[in-house]
């Protein structure tokens, strides 16, 4: 019967085709959405770095939340490179997949690379947006993604947060100027692409506030000038943390390729290779050579503006916290 | 002829003007949407959606998809076949709700059914925690791609298979077991013939969606590349990769495959008839 020929030959087909893939010794790095391309770069330089010939580096994407989520329900990653802190740190508590003090195992408290919050305002910049205080003016509207929702929202909270701190010494004033900010919000959107979407393609809002990296890289893509950047002087320090999930490496018998794969990221290579991709780094002659693309600027730490992530979570973005307080007034 | 006139309508304009309406309509709907697929795909040449094909992550999917496919199929086609001839030939207690049961992967949504595997299957869950114990994973690979399409694909068959088998009623099967068959030589010599077409058509279904399926299988893939990437799941990341002509050559070898199937179920379909004409021939 000519249909069991073609399911026999299908069979032997898609075998062969899944064979192909795996035997080499592999390593699964865990990845927030938007580093796709940037990962697939690095492992190429690092494939060329690293001795071994049958090296097989698997990358996994998605929102960093959802994909510490999937790793605490078995998903068997040997390191993660996320855009935020506080979702290695629930890898470390909950699943007990690595150390609470893995930020101090690698330079940079484990983050290789950094970027800060800035602004993306319309052609010749209308608004005369420059700073901070120029966002809560009347006549101004904002994009930036949900602080509820999105890592990259509670970025953009934090750094008006410290901005506040540093202009008022009053708390009552601070607190007014954060819910002034807010209340100029025109649409809050779930992630960071969408308010790039809204901002964009739905032409809403004067000031689209997002990484500065992502800021960039719209007007790579765009090339265009129908928008330009604006850094402003004072902002928060968005760390991109990595680290390598003791269990897992240890389950896989992966250590040493995984340790090597994060301590890579500081190379002077690599490091010229993340510049490309419009983050911020560490090496000095990698930051030399960008002095002109990366102003210096006050960058401040969630040390500075919260004391911790703990406490940024539970009395700022939890529910009942700061944040649900000052929108409630707007 | 006359009859067929009278009772759609008074004039045959109308009668051809909504026939026109109607290919309009499938044409916006189903027709333009799927050729722009391939207009897309082969829209910067022959060679470049061939280089697609040929990257290793494409032909992984495929091959994925493929054994997702063939585990699927048979595993559903013996079980829905069993749970058919379970509820049509016997009365039992709780008949009515095995029949319910059945349906409940066509009431829930795939997202629901995948997450709830999850909840299950995952390492923090209950099965999936003492299946870590021994180092068996599930989910994240593709034992759980497979176990979420079983799921969803496994009313298929039987679905197909229990309105024929209800009307058939099971005469011919007493006759055979009166004339002294065996159980097997029953179900292969009688009961299988009669429901022949049906359960290839059952079949047909649930290929068609086992590989298609997105929902489900994309809570439970972690959408590894080259490992847990299945062919809908690497449409999607293509496209969020901004690569456009990627992911639509990937959806026009998705589309060829639900064509292809397509196809089959035609010729299923004609045969049936075929049959069906020869078993009223046989009657008169």
């Amino acid at each position: 019967m000519t249909l069991k020929k073609f399911a026999l030959g299908l069979t032997t087909a898609s075998a062969l085709t899944l064979a192909s893939v795996s035997s080499a010794q592999g390593l699964l790095n865990s990845s927030y959405d938007i580093a796709r391309e940037l990962f697939a770069s690095y492992n190429q330089l690092f494939s060329e770095h690293w001795p071994e010939q049958d090296l097989e580096i698997q990358q996994s994407h998605g929102g960093s939340s959802a994909q510490a989520q999937a790793i605490l329900q078995g998903l068997r990653a040997d390191v993660v490179t996320f855009n935020q802190v506080t979702d290695i740190n629930i890898l470390a508590s909950r699943g007990n997949l690595l150390p609470e003090d893995w930020q101090t195992r690698l330079p940079n408290n484990s983050s290789p690379y950094f970027s800060t919050m800035a602004f993306l305002v319309r052609k010749d910049n209308p608004k005369n947006i420059q700073n901070w205080d120029d966002l809560v003016r009347e006549e101004v509207s904002l994009v930036f993604p949900n602080p509820k929702t999105s890592g990259n929202g509670r970025y953009t909270y934090l750094a008006a947060r410290g901005f506040a701190q540093q202009q008022f010494s009053d708390e009552q004033e601070q607190q007014q100027f954060l819910s002034t900010f807010l209340s100029r919000v025109e649409v809050f959107d779930n992630g960071g692409r969408g308010a790039t979407n809204t901002f964009i393609d739905r032409g809403i809002g004067d000031v689209l506030i997002t990484f500065e990296s992502e800021v960039r890289n719209i007007l790579d893509e765009l090339n265009s000038d129908d928008y330009q950047i604006v850094v402003p002087q004072v902002s928060f320090l968005a760390e991109f943390p990595v680290a390598w999930l003791d269990r897992n490496v240890q389950r896989n018998n992966s250590a040493e390729l995984a340790k090597a794969y994060l301590e890579h990221l500081y190379s002077q290579p690599a490091q010229e290779l993340l510049a490309g991709f419009n983050y911020r780094v560490h090496h000095p002659e990698v930051v030399a050579a960008n002095a002109e693309r990366f102003p210096e600027l006050q960058l401040l730490t969630i040390e500075d503006i919260a004391g911790s992530w703990d406490y940024a979570t539970n009395n700022i973005f939890n529910n009942g916290g700061e944040l649900d307080r000052l929108l409630s007034r707007r | 002829m006359l009859y067929r006139r009278s009772s759609l309508g008074q004039s045959p304009w109308l009668k051809y003007s909504l026939i026109g309406l109607a290919f309009v309509i499938m044409t916006l709907y189903v027709l333009a949407p799927l050729a722009f697929i391939f207009v897309r795909a082969f829209s910067q040449g022959w060679a470049n959606y061939l280089s697609v094909i040929l990257d290793p992550y494409t032909r992984h999917a495929i091959g994925l998809t493929l054994v997702v496919a063939l585990l699927t199929v048979p595993i559903n086609l013996l079980f829905g076949t069993f749970l058919a001839w379970l509820v049509t030939r016997y009365e039992f207690r709780g008949r009515k709700l095995l029949m319910t049961l059945i349906d409940i992967p066509f009431a829930v949504s795939p997202i629901v059914a995948g997450l709830l595997y999850l909840l299950l299957y995952g390492s923090q869950g209950l099965i999936g925690g003492w299946l870590d114990q021994y180092d068996v994973q599930l989910m994240f690979a593709w034992p759980g791609l497979v176990l979420v399409t079983l799921f969803v694909t496994s009313p298929f068959v039987a679905r197909e298979l229990i309105p024929l088998m209800q009307q058939q009623g099971q005469d011919e099967e007493e006759a055979a077991i009166s004339l002294g068959a065996n159980g097997w030589q029953m179900f292969s010599q009688v009961t299988l013939p009669k429901i022949r077409w049906a359960l290839l058509y059952g079949v047909v279904l649930t290929n068609a969606r086992a590989m298609g399926e997105f929902g489900a299988v994309s809570v439970v893939s972690g959408s590894i590349r080259g490992q847990t990437n299945t062919l809908a799941l690497h449409i999607e990341l293509l496209a969020q990769d901004f690569n456009a002509v990627g992911a639509f050559v990937s959806a026009s070898l998705l589309a060829s495959l639900a064509l292809f199937t397509l196809l089959i179920k035609a010729l299923v379909e004609w045969r049936q008839q075929q049959q069906l004409n020869t078993s009223l021939e046989d009657s008169q």
